[in-house]
């Protein structure tokens, strides 16, 4: 099914967008995406449409997860659809979406990341085969995107088009609220760690009430309620409604990772493709753009990873837990970061109590003053290569011998979105 | 006999990290010798008598389900008549006043603990950094972050907190209120962080005695940076200002 011949002014704008994206990674300036996407919309505004023409497409959106799960889904759906084209470095809006596509052979399956607020719109004008949505939690404090506000508008836009199958997460109120204005929903158990922005009942303004015990379930006094489970997760499998079952072999850490495995597999199978081939495929995958890579900085060995928001903190605190190695923790509040870390006060940082901890980051001020009241000692120091080196140098002493880090020669790394970009950028990858 | 720190319905009132002045309070009580219990008391349980309150921020329903819930109960209200303290930040601050506006502008009813009413404003939203000189000269200067959309214009019976140097807080050049014990901010999230000062004068005001000093290095490092910054960002303002229409 290919898509017939492209009208000129597109083919133009294809061109355009692969020159000026090949260009800017030539001068060196970033990868290209955005300056590439910019300069084929300016020439074609409904390129995307038309690039989209003919694929297969999947779209990723959700708070925390979609890189990672897009990256899942589209290695899930390469055995059976083929090479996807994927905006693999997290460029999550339109200009990131026409660079992959207008980078890619025409009939190529199409994995896309889209960033929340604009996924309404992509929803209806590219009408996906499917659509996975992962969580809504707060994000950015300092703009104005009420989570309940994005549930509405992506429950709307799934409603007016209703081929699209929507791969929800259950156990997440406000994202079963949207995806039950779908009229095809695959219901996942993927879990939830953060309620905080979920108890209050986006049907009736009422209070969810979550049952005890872990099992996820969640219901209001007006009926809103968990639905029925196409895929749930059972112990290390994933268990299916017509009752197959399958393990889910990983190779990336973490319950959020599982998760997000089980939603690109469910997507994976939603669009044909065997849950064992799916499942198998994701297992090969160690890291995704960096995160949980191990790489060299400043002469010391570094586990990195990304945390941007409260739920997210939460997920991989939860992961390093039962660890005992130093922790660089490092703080941004630039823009793509939000410029107000007030969130630092929903993160439980009381679990670093007994680690060797050091603070790093432009906002590490504010850092040392949130670990302050969790009694967390700790060092400060603002640049953050100097800080992984002062940790590994604390971690040795601690030891008691020369070699540093924990039992792997290593410290922990968790940034936010610049603070890890940053560090990677100054990084050299030394392997998994 | 414990000091109790009531953090009052996060599940409604904590969208910028709010809780986080609850554990201050009660951290730097008890890093005095002063046993201090916090309680989070979500919106389906019964407010519980305390000696200290702090209310958050919160999205427009969550802050008219607290305002309603509040006023019925009428816990926090007699708190305050028998001499509780009381801080109220953002929405916080907006319910605990005589009104404030719903999502559609329309006045409601709040808890009347300040003589202040909120209306919702024209212009852009304030959000961003927020200097303030303290009113009465107690404390240092008052460094936060504001994000909020109304205005909020104080009665006779009220002293504004701080008079804003850098950012919007009440729309009139004031920051807050304060009547009694209650103090009410658009210094959000966790204000008393950057400003250990405002802990420690709510603290000796519930525990009735002035407080020994504590070991603040981290809290001034911060405050330096943070006043620093706003400081500087201003500076830089003015100049593109006065080069732009030159
Ligand atoms: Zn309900």
């Amino acid at each position: 099914m290919s898509g017939g011949p492209l009208p000129v002014r597109t083919r133009a704008a294809v061109a355009a967008t692969r020159v000026v994206s090949g260009l800017s990674r030539w001068l060196g300036a970033g990868s290209g995406t955005v300056a590439g996407g910019h300069a084929g919309l300016t020439l074609d505004p409904h390129l995307l449409e038309h690039l989209a023409t003919g694929r297969r497409v999947a779209l990723v959106s959700g708070t925390n997860g979609k890189t990672t799960t897009t990256r899942l889904l589209a290695v899930a759906v390469e055995g059976t659809l083929g090479h996807a084209a994927s905006n693999t470095t997290g460029s999550n809006m339109p200009t990131g979406h026409v660079t992959a596509l207008a980078t890619s052979p025409r009939c190529a399956p199409a994995v896309l990341e889209v960033d929340e607020g604009y996924l309404p719109r992509l929803v209806s004008s590219l009408v996906p085969e499917a659509v996975v949505l992962l969580n809504l939690s707060r994000d950015q404090l300092d703009r104005t995107n009420e989570v309940r506000m994005v549930a509405n508008k992506w429950r709307a836009a799934l409603s007016a088009t209703p081929s699209v199958v929507a791969v929800a997460n259950a156990d997440d109120p406000l994202v079963t609220w949207a995806a039950s204005g779908a009229a095809k929903p695959i219901w996942v158990g993927a879990g939830l760690s953060w309620r905080q922005d979920a108890v209050g009942c986006p049907s009736c303004e009422g209070r969810i009430t979550f049952a005890t015990g872990g099992g996820g379930g969640w219901s209001c006094t007006c009926g809103f309620t968990r639905p029925r489970l196409d895929v749930a997760c059972v112990g290390g499998d994933v268990a299916l409604a017509d009752g197959r079952r399958f393990p889910v072999p990983l190779a990336l850490p973490g319950r959020f990772n599982r998760a997000n495995a089980v939603m690109a597999a469910a997507a994976a199978a939603a669009m044909g493709v065997r849950w064992d081939d799916a499942l198998r495929r994701i297992a090969g995958v160690h890291e995704v753009a960096g995160r949980f890579a191990v790489v060299g900085v400043g002469g010391c060995t570094a586990r990195v990873m990304l945390a941007k928001n409260p739920a997210g903190w939460r997920e991989v605190l939860d992961l390093v837990s039962p660890d005992e190695g130093p922790v660089v923790v490092g703080i941004n509040a630039r823009v793509a970061d939000g410029k107000d870390p007030s969130w630092l006060w929903d993160v439980p940082f009381e679990r670093l109590r007994g680690r060797t901890v050091v603070a790093t980051g432009e906002r590490c001020r504010d850092l040392s003053v949130r670990l302050h009241y969790a009694e967390v000692p700790h060092r400060t120091v603002t640049d953050e290569v100097a800080a992984v080196r002062a940790a590994w140098m604390a971690g040795a002493g601690a030891a008691g011998g020369v070699g540093a880090g924990d039992a792997d020669g290593r410290v922990d790394f968790i940034g936010n979105y610049t603070a890890f970009t940053d560090l990677m950028a100054r990084a050299t990858r030394v392997g998994a | 006999m414990s000091l109790i720190v009531v953090v009052v319905h996060p599940d409604l009132l904590g969208t910028y990290g709010d809780g986080g002045n609850g554990l201050v309070l009660a951290q730097r009580a008890r890093w005095r010798g002063v046993s201090a219990e916090l309680v989070e008391a979500t919106s389906d349980v019964a407010l519980p008598e305390g000696d200290l309150y702090c209310l958050g921020g919160g999205e427009d329903a969550a802050q008219t389900a607290s305002a309603d819930r509040l006023r019925t109960e009428g816990t926090l209200e007699r708190a305050v008549g028998r001499g509780a303290t009381v801080l109220a930040v953002c929405a916080g601050y907006q319910i605990v006043g005589r009104s404030f506006p719903a999502a559609d502008g329309r006045p409601l009813p709040g808890v009347g603990l300040l003589d202040v009413t909120t209306a919702k404003g024209t212009g852009r939203r304030a959000v961003g950094e927020i200097l303030a000189e303290p009113v009465g000269g107690r404390l240092p200067v008052l460094s936060g972050f504001e994000n909020h959309a109304a205005l909020t214009t104080r009665g006779p019976d009220t002293s504004p907190l701080g008079r804003v140097t850098v950012g919007i807080g009440n729309g009139d050049g004031t920051d807050g209120a304060v009547c009694g014990g209650v103090v009410g901010t658009y210094l959000h999230g966790p204000v008393l962080a950057r400003n250990p000062a405002l802990a420690d004068l709510l603290l000796s005001r519930a525990i009735g005695r002035p407080l020994k000093p504590l070991d603040d290095t981290e809290e001034a490092a911060l405050r330096g940076e943070r006043i620093a910054a706003v400081r500087a960002r201003r500076a830089g303002g003015l100049v593109r200002y006065v080069l732009g229409s030159s």
